[in-house]
């Protein structure tokens, strides 16, 4: 456990949040860039981890366990996601024979 | 540099390169795997920061239990295709170039926050920081401040089931 004592004192915390951020975008630049479901419910679950990484930098940083309850709970946020999403794309399939979701048009004007 | 920074930095290349994997590669299994790659490296970076509790309930969640489901799907309806439809080169630059200004944003937004720069490297205090990854000091601050939040968390759990079940089933 000597490790996080030398992260602490040799990387500045701007480091976790530049990772963190580009996580995000990428994961932003997946569901701007994709069209199949199931790729777009996994780039949500790499910016909800993106976050999760970023909750538990700064609560090491600041001596402070509530930041890692957090991730606790989105955690079971995107497992209660996943398991909604998966089953809303399984519909998608019997009804469209295809996960692209460009089929689902019908609410755009 | 001691090794503790030189993981650091290792693991961060690796993070971001599974992670751009992710998107970039043609077939939902590959993006998949590269997803479960990305988790553990997350994972990776949790027990350097001394959080062991959350980095095994990532592996055992994350990469045991959505990504296996992510699998099932892909594998059972057979979807292991590229259904992606040609998008001219001129949409794609512009999803990149909306990508970056955002992480821009979010560098510059969170850069300055108040108590960032209040990183103190104090002996002490580093041992709240060991301890503060503990499931002894977790499980104190989730059942005595968090009551609350952890019960409606478990009133979601059971509606997404429900949920997750109804959408499944054929017909009702």
């Amino acid at each position: 456990m000597e490790s996080i004592k030398h992260i602490i004192q040799h990387v500045p915390i701007e480091y976790y949040i530049v990772i963190s951020a580009i996580m995000f975008s990428i994961g932003v630049a997946g569901v701007l860039l994709k069209r199949n479901a199931i790729i777009l419910l996994m780039c949500i679950e790499l910016m909800l981890n993106a976050a999760n990484l970023l909750f538990v930098a700064v609560s090491a940083y600041t001596q402070d366990p509530s930041g890692q309850v957090f991730v606790f709970f989105v955690l079971v946020v995107a497992a209660a996601e996943v398991a909604v999403g998966l089953a809303i794309i399984v519909m998608l399939y019997r009804n469209f024979d295809s996960v692209n979701i460009n089929m689902l048009d019908k609410l755009k004007w | 540099m001691t090794l503790a920074e030189i993981t650091f930095y290792f693991l961060s290349v690796l993070t971001i390169v599974s992670a751009a994997a992710v998107v970039l590669s043609n077939k939902p299994i590959t993006s998949i795997l590269f997803l479960i790659f990305a988790f553990f490296c997350v994972a990776s970076h949790f027990l350097l920061l001394s959080a062991e509790f959350l980095a095994f309930v990532q592996i055992i969640v994350y990469a045991g239990a959505i990504m296996v489901l992510f699998l099932f799907v892909v594998m059972l309806l057979n979807l292991n295709k590229n259904i992606e439809p040609y998008k001219p080169i001129l949409f794609r630059t512009g999803a990149v170039i909306c990508g970056g200004l955002l992480m821009l944003l979010i560098i510059g937004a969170l850069k300055k926050t108040a108590g960032m720069d209040m990183v103190v490297v104090d002996e002490e205090l580093l041992q709240t920081t060991i301890q503060a990854g503990k499931v002894k000091t977790l499980g104190k601050v989730l059942f005595d401040e968090y009551l609350l939040p952890f019960e409606v968390v478990s009133v979601l759990f059971l509606s997404a089931i429900v949920g997750a079940v109804i959408l499944g089933k054929k017909d009702i």
